[in-house]
């Protein structure tokens, strides 16, 4: 229902360990009208200009707190709140190049009131910020 | 004949505000100064939606909202539990783990001095018995919402009646929502799958057959020998979401009905909704002599966000305005008086 607000606009940065570019981030919302434990939180999945980052590449910051995407099943002390910006940021050794890069996130959450998973898509254009 | 004093009282749920909130544009103190500024002096809120820190968000957390309750005059009235039975990967929980949840947010409840907790659908009957007595030791109610596609005849339903009936505890019992009175096929939904590509003459379709009230669950393969595209399956899914009862179905549970929530989807420059008859629903509220909270619920955002600004704001002050018509506070009642002998209805 918020699929739209789900990529945060002006975050896709690359991430510096040192004096290596180590992968990029973004910002991003859960789709949903509250919050959600993480271990409902089934997937985060990034595209970027074509590419899925592997799931094993892919970790999660939310209000501080950074989880291994293969670790949030386990994680039932920590929520994702609604409208949080979290940070999703992917391992890719160089990062992504200057300019324009087409993003998709896809959602997958696991909503007990509903038989099948829910959760949501979002697509947009962003300009990698320095 | 229709009884025309009751004692019904307006709120807000701030449900109606997650567009606002979710961006950010609204503060959770905003949203009470903005219901209290209404005159909807009963508070709904749903911890997991607005409460940062949620399930353990620290007294620091209750005395604010304590006294913002004092500063803007309004109360407590509901709060909303969710409960994840599909918190843990690759199995259900089990009753004794569902139980538990539901103290957590009965004593959330307590905490912020709500008297009524919506239970959502989902909560399986064991639960609410397994409850009821905390409940009634805390003095608080837990409600069954009773939220379309479901009504008071639907099999899930009726095995928590057969436990309400059989404990005949005064915390049990429903919490209606008025988005199970749909009577004719909300606009903001045909507009936005129009928008989103199905064909008008698909739409039609949806929208004649759910206005006369019909056949809605024949739509789907209807749509699908049609070559309907998804946007098209997807109208036709969502016809069978929405439900037209009789309002007066709520007269005879009316002892079990503590709270209302008030859905809506579009409140018209006319000043009415759309889609859901307050016109018809407020009178059985009345006869019924039900004296909880009328409860907005705005659900309109989702399907008119991709290209217009949402205001649920106004939407709920129009709500409002309506209430305050249907419930004769515009006769020159009093908005804070319906104990001392009741308002009139035109």
């Amino acid at each position: 229902m918020f699929d739209k607000y789900m990529i945060v606009e002006d975050t896709l940065r690359n991430v510096v360990t040192g004096d290596d570019v180590t992968g990029f981030q973004l910002g991003v919302r859960l789709p949903y009208y509250r919050g959600l434990g993480l271990s409902m939180v089934e997937d985060v999945q990034v595209t970027v200009d074509g590419q899925t980052a592997p799931a094993s590449a892919v970790s999660l910051t939310v209000h501080g707190n950074t989880y291994k995407l293969a670790d949030l099943p386990e994680v039932f002390d920590d929520r994702w709140e609604m409208g949080e910006i979290a940070t999703v940021a992917v391992d890719r050794p160089g990062g992504l190049g200057r300019g324009e890069h087409s993003v998709a996130v896809r959602e997958r959450l696991r909503i007990s009131y509903m038989p099948v998973p829910g959760g949501g898509a979002d697509q947009k254009v962003l300009t990698l910020r320095d | 004949m229709l009884s025309t004093a009751h004692q019904i009282k307006r709120g807000v749920s701030f449900y109606s505000y997650q567009e606002e909130c979710f961006l950010k544009k609204m503060s959770l103190e905003d949203c009470v100064s903005e219901a209290a500024s209404i005159g909807a002096s009963g508070i709904e809120v749903i911890p997991e939606q607005s409460i940062s820190g949620y399930p353990d968000p620290g007294e620091g957390f209750y005395r604010t909202w304590d006294g913002w309750m004092q500063k803007y005059g309004t109360t407590t009235v509901a709060t909303d539990l969710f409960l994840d039975t599909k918190r843990y990967p690759g199995r259900v929980m089990t009753l004794d783990e569902m139980t538990e949840s539901v103290r957590k947010d009965l004593d959330i409840a307590k905490r912020m001095g709500a008297g009524n907790v919506r239970a959502i659908i989902n909560t399986p009957p064991e639960v609410m018995e397994a409850c009821a007595s905390y409940a009634e030791k805390l003095g608080l109610k837990l409600l069954l919402e009773v939220h379309a596609p479901f009504h008071y005849e639907h099999p899930w339903v009726i095995r928590h009646l057969e436990v309400m009936h059989r404990l005949q505890s005064p915390a049990l019992g429903f919490m209606p929502d008025m988005g199970t009175f749909v009577e004719r096929f909300p606009r903001v939904m045909s507009d936005r799958a129009l928008r989103d590509g199905a064909r008008p003459h698909f739409v039609e379709l949806a929208v004649e057959t759910y206005n006369n009230h019909g056949d809605v669950h024949g739509l789907m393969d209807t749509f699908n020998y049609m070559g309907a595209n998804p946007v098209e399956q997807g109208i036709a899914r969502l016809s069978t979401f929405l439900t037209w009862n009789d309002p007066r179905g709520m007269l005879e549970h009316m002892p079990l009905i503590h709270h209302i929530q008030a859905k809506f989807y579009e409140m018209t420059d006319e000043g009415v909704e759309y889609s859901i008859p307050y016109n018809k629903i407020i009178p059985v509220l009345i006869e019924g002599g039900y004296n909880g909270y009328l409860s907005s619920e705005y659900e309109g955002n989702r399907h008119i966000q991709d290209i217009f600004e949402v205001d649920s704001i106004d939407q709920v002050r129009r709500q409002h305005r309506m209430f305050e018509r249907l419930l004769g506070e515009d006769a020159g009642a009093a908005a804070g008086a319906p104990a001392q002998g009741g308002h009139s209805v035109r």
